[in-house]
């Protein structure tokens, strides 16, 4: 009831409750062995593609960049193992369409130690150089938007910023990397902290965690008073309430601050940069080290997955090799998702590989899928449900209708189709199963393609 | 293997609209055996007839027009049991049946079965009867009259297409006078008596013509609103509208109207603000919608039972709040994050964990507006905020 929210005092208004299903919260990260192969594809983040700087037949040592480019909105790629590197061109890619992508056999007696890599000294250094570092890198937002940190961190010349909102939320069901990491690599997350506030100018940096992880906080706290007092500023851990989408940057802030971002505009104008938890834990242990990012965690979950939990998986391993050794049955009709149920993207073949931006493989079985399958499909009852759940404030209702009529300008110019960041609340709520989140991508992406045809 | 793909989210709440229909017919269920306990045989074939009539239609109208719904979303287990709610507990079943046929294929198949009503299904069918049969729709009984649970009421079962049955003979063979059937709304327009509220809220005391328990109603919606199965706004609107209305008018003139517990729990207004207003499909869809809707509904209905021939109001005020609906929701669409008066101020909520600003950062450091800075007590202090306040 949403009288009872308000009485609860959660920070931000609708949104719902869909059921945690945490089922890897008190396990501990765990090493995934090495792939025979990796496959590593040129884009793995938003912004330009950087090309490969190595040839077929070339051998690589783990850490040693593989693909670079001068473009700014880009990374570059290391190699994620030792090996050779066996091919280079179209393999499956996240998405569906085949992507330009590197093939690197590993060498099966190699102990896969990082061997490359460029120490530095950045206790002195300034902010530019830190942002320099972090771009050599190769890191990118690790919570599922894959946006290049480095350009994240960089504020434009017109602003400042005061605030590092550090988002511990992990709202999704089912995913738990964040949490685990919080949990075990506090101390490197307060580092990676450090160095993103002298990145930024920032002088102070909150740390939002959802109130189901009160462990978290704890190891996060914990890991603040270790490090005492620091030249950087001031490091809190505050609890938000849990509620998704409590993770989507806007949502944080006004649980954190209770202030909206106005419409159209990013945290930075408010003086605020955001960035997750796994991806300042990654900073602050390679950036002293000066090594690429060439391994993640990920939560592999699901009713399918016979040891859930969340594995250090080197990039570009295949996903059929990462389900294996997780043991998910296999005879059964099941989709795989890549990132958490209410976001995530149905894998379209297993031969794909865990990229920089994949938090989470949810491996669901058929009779979980069977229940939706068979709800039936009623026109829009008005129930009202999926206005009172939208975080936006949109009327999903009501565009949903707009959108079954292809009115798809008159959604943009009149209901704020384009604040809709896709969350999925309103199809979750929805008691006649209307595709309302599908139709508005459909008309999103049409709308796009109308203003690049002007 | 196969896998399949689908689009996210990957996972869907619990709630059907099969699920929300089957509350609404379980929490009608005490209702309808009050209402039983209250006329009869008479009741229950008048629950029946109707609500099989609608189920017919609605079977009718959904195979023959393709519509989407069927009789097993309940939709029309709804209708036919507020319809029958709505009439005289001796309605003749044979017009029953006729309300409840126009219910359906009037107010919902017609405009292309479930979700696509303008108006709600019951009142239609209502509506038509009241037209159609003014005399039998105006015909109360006493409730609570001795044996009746042996015979039913003598107008229940007239033929179809003839006159029914005079119940005033029979009324009197029961030792009651003529204006023992009048509800309590007609015998103090009509009459100018009152009847206390308090008997009303129950509907236990006496052999008044009243439908089910106002209490009784209250309660079943309680649970529903509750249970999120109905919005408590709409239902809190009309009764607040209607209420503050009879007041002021009470205020103004105690002996010309009369006091506003009276007009709350007399006649239909209590079923109506929690069965009918509330349908889905009818009302809006915005949460601002739906009170200036139920502040519609609520004052209409003071005025048209007041200042109009009739002694009730609410099927109408409901009737012209659902017309209005599409203008309403139009007027009312919500506010979308970051457009609301508090960002294009840049202010912040009250409570916030932490002030926008760490509080040494001078105004000119921060770059963008400043806003007002709160702090809670239990929050790290700044010296600087000390000086400052």
């Amino acid at each position: 009831m949403k009288l009872l929210s308000y009485f609860r005092g959660e920070a931000f208004q609708r949104g719902v409750h869909p059921p945690s299903c945490k089922l890897t919260a008190s396990t501990k990260i765990r090493r995934l062995p090495f792939p025979p192969k990796v496959i590593v594809p040129l884009s793995q983040h938003i912004g330009k593609v950087p090309r490969a700087i190595v040839k077929v037949g070339q051998e690589v040592v783990r850490g040693e960049p593989i693909a670079r480019t001068d473009d700014w909105l880009s990374v570059p790629h290391h190699a994620p193992v030792t090996g050779v590197v066996e091919f280079i061109g179209l393999r499956p890619g996240v998405r569906g369409p085949w992507v330009e992508s590197i093939v690197i056999r590993a060498y099966p007696a190699a102990t896969q130690e990082d061997l490359w890599g460029q120490p530095r000294d950045l206790a002195a250094a300034s902010g530019g150089d830190i942002l320099q570092a972090i771009w050599d890198t190769g890191m990118v937002g690790l919570g599922g938007a894959a946006f290049p940190t480095h350009a994240k961190l960089t504020v434009p010349k017109q602003a400042k910023v005061h605030t590092l909102v550090v988002n511990g939320c992990e709202c999704e069901p089912y995913l738990t990397c964040d949490h685990r990491v919080m949990v075990e690599q506090a101390d490197d997350m307060i580092v990676g902290t450090r160095y993103a506030m002298r990145a930024t100018g920032a002088v102070r940096a909150i740390v939002g965690i959802e109130d189901n992880k009160p462990d978290a906080l704890a190891a996060v706290r914990a890991a603040i008073s270790r490090a005492g007092a620091v030249p950087e500023g001031e490091i809190h851990a505050e609890l938000v309430p849990t509620k998704y989408p409590q993770g989507s940057e806007k949502m944080l802030i006004m649980a954190l601050f209770g202030i909206e971002i106005p419409a159209g505009g990013l945290p930075v104008s408010l003086g605020m940069v955001v960035n997750n938890v796994g991806t300042l834990a990654a900073l602050g242990k390679l950036l002293p080290a000066g090594r690429g990012l060439t391994e993640r965690v990920v939560t592999i979950t699901g009713p399918g997955v016979a040891k859930p939990g969340d594995y250090i998986v080197p990039l570009g391993t295949p996903l059929r090799f990462v389900l294996d050794y997780a043991g998910a049955p296999g005879a059964d009709a099941r989709q795989v998702i890549l990132g958490g149920p209410m976001m995530g993207q149905a894998a379209a073949s297993l031969d794909v590989p865990i990229t920089k931006g994949m938090s989470g493989v949810l491996v669901l079985l058929g009779d979980a899928l069977d229940r939706n399958e068979r709800l039936k499909t009623y026109p829009c009852i008005k129930c009202s449900e999926c206005v009172e759940s939208c975080p936006m404030g949109l009327n999903p209702s009501q565009l949903g209708m707009l959108a079954a009529k292809r009115e798809y300008d008159l959604m943009g110019s009149h209901y704020h189709l384009g604040e809709c960041f896709e969350c999925g609340c309103c199809t979750y709520v929805c008691p006649s199963n209307i595709p309302l989140v599908q139709q508005f991508r459909v008309a999103k992406q049409i709308l796009r393609e109308k203003a690049i045809a002007k | 293997m196969t896998i399949e793909i689908r689009s996210a989210p990957h996972i869907k709440g619990e709630r059907t609209v099969e699920q929300i229909m089957r509350h609404v017919v379980w929490s009608l269920m005490p209702i309808c055996l009050f209402y039983v306990y209250q006329y009869g045989l008479s009741a229950l074939a008048s629950l029946v007839v109707v609500t099989a009539s609608c189920l017919a239609t609605e079977r009718f109208f959904v195979r023959q027009g393709g519509q989407s719904g069927d009789i097993g979303d309940f939709s029309a287990v709804i209708t036919g049991l507020l319809l029958a709610l709505s009439i005289p507990p001796g309605f003749p079943l044979w017009m029953g049946a006729v309300a409840g046929f126009v219910a359906i294929a009037l107010g919902k198949a017609l405009f292309g079965g479930i979700g696509f009503n303008v108006f709600n299904p019951a009142l239609v069918g209502r509506a038509f009867v009241q037209a159609a049969f003014p005399q039998a729709i105006a015909s109360y009984t006493p409730s609570f009259l001795p044996g009746r649970f042996s015979e039913m009421i003598p107008s229940s079962m007239a033929i179809p297409l003839m006159q029914p049955a005079g119940i005033v003979e029979w009324l009197k063979a029961k030792q009651f006078d003529a204006l023992a059937g009048a509800t309590p709304l007609a015998k103090w327009k009509f009459d100018g008596i009152l009847v206390n509220a308090d008997e009303l809220l129950t509907s236990l005391s006496g052999h008044m013509a009243v439908g089910p328990s106002p209490a009784l109603i209250l309660l079943c919606g309680a649970y529903l609103a509750f249970r999120r199965f109905m919005d408590w706004r709409i239902p809190t609107a009309i009764l607040g509208s209607a209420g503050l209305t009879a007041w002021l008018l009470f205020a103004l003139s105690p002996d010309r109207f009369p006091n506003p517990f009276f007009m709350l729990f007399s006649g239909g207004l209590i079923l109506g603000a929690i069965y009918m207003a509330t349908d889905m499909a009818t009302s809006p869809v915005t949460p601002k919608g739906m009170w200036v809707y139920g502040a519609l509904i609520g004052l209409l209905t003071v005025i048209i039972r007041y200042y109009s021939g009739l002694p009730e109001g609410v099927m109408y005020a409901i009737l012209l709040g659902n017309a209005a609906t599409p203008l309403i929701e139009k007027i009312t669409q919500p506010t979308p994050f970051g457009k609301s008066a508090l960002a294009v101020l840049g202010r912040a909520r009250k409570g916030a964990s932490y002030p926008l600003h760490p509080g040494y950062i001078s105004r000119e450091d921060a770059g963008a507006v400043t806003p007002k800075k709160r702090f809670l007590s239990n929050k790290p202090k700044m010296q600087e905020r000390d000086k400052e306040s």
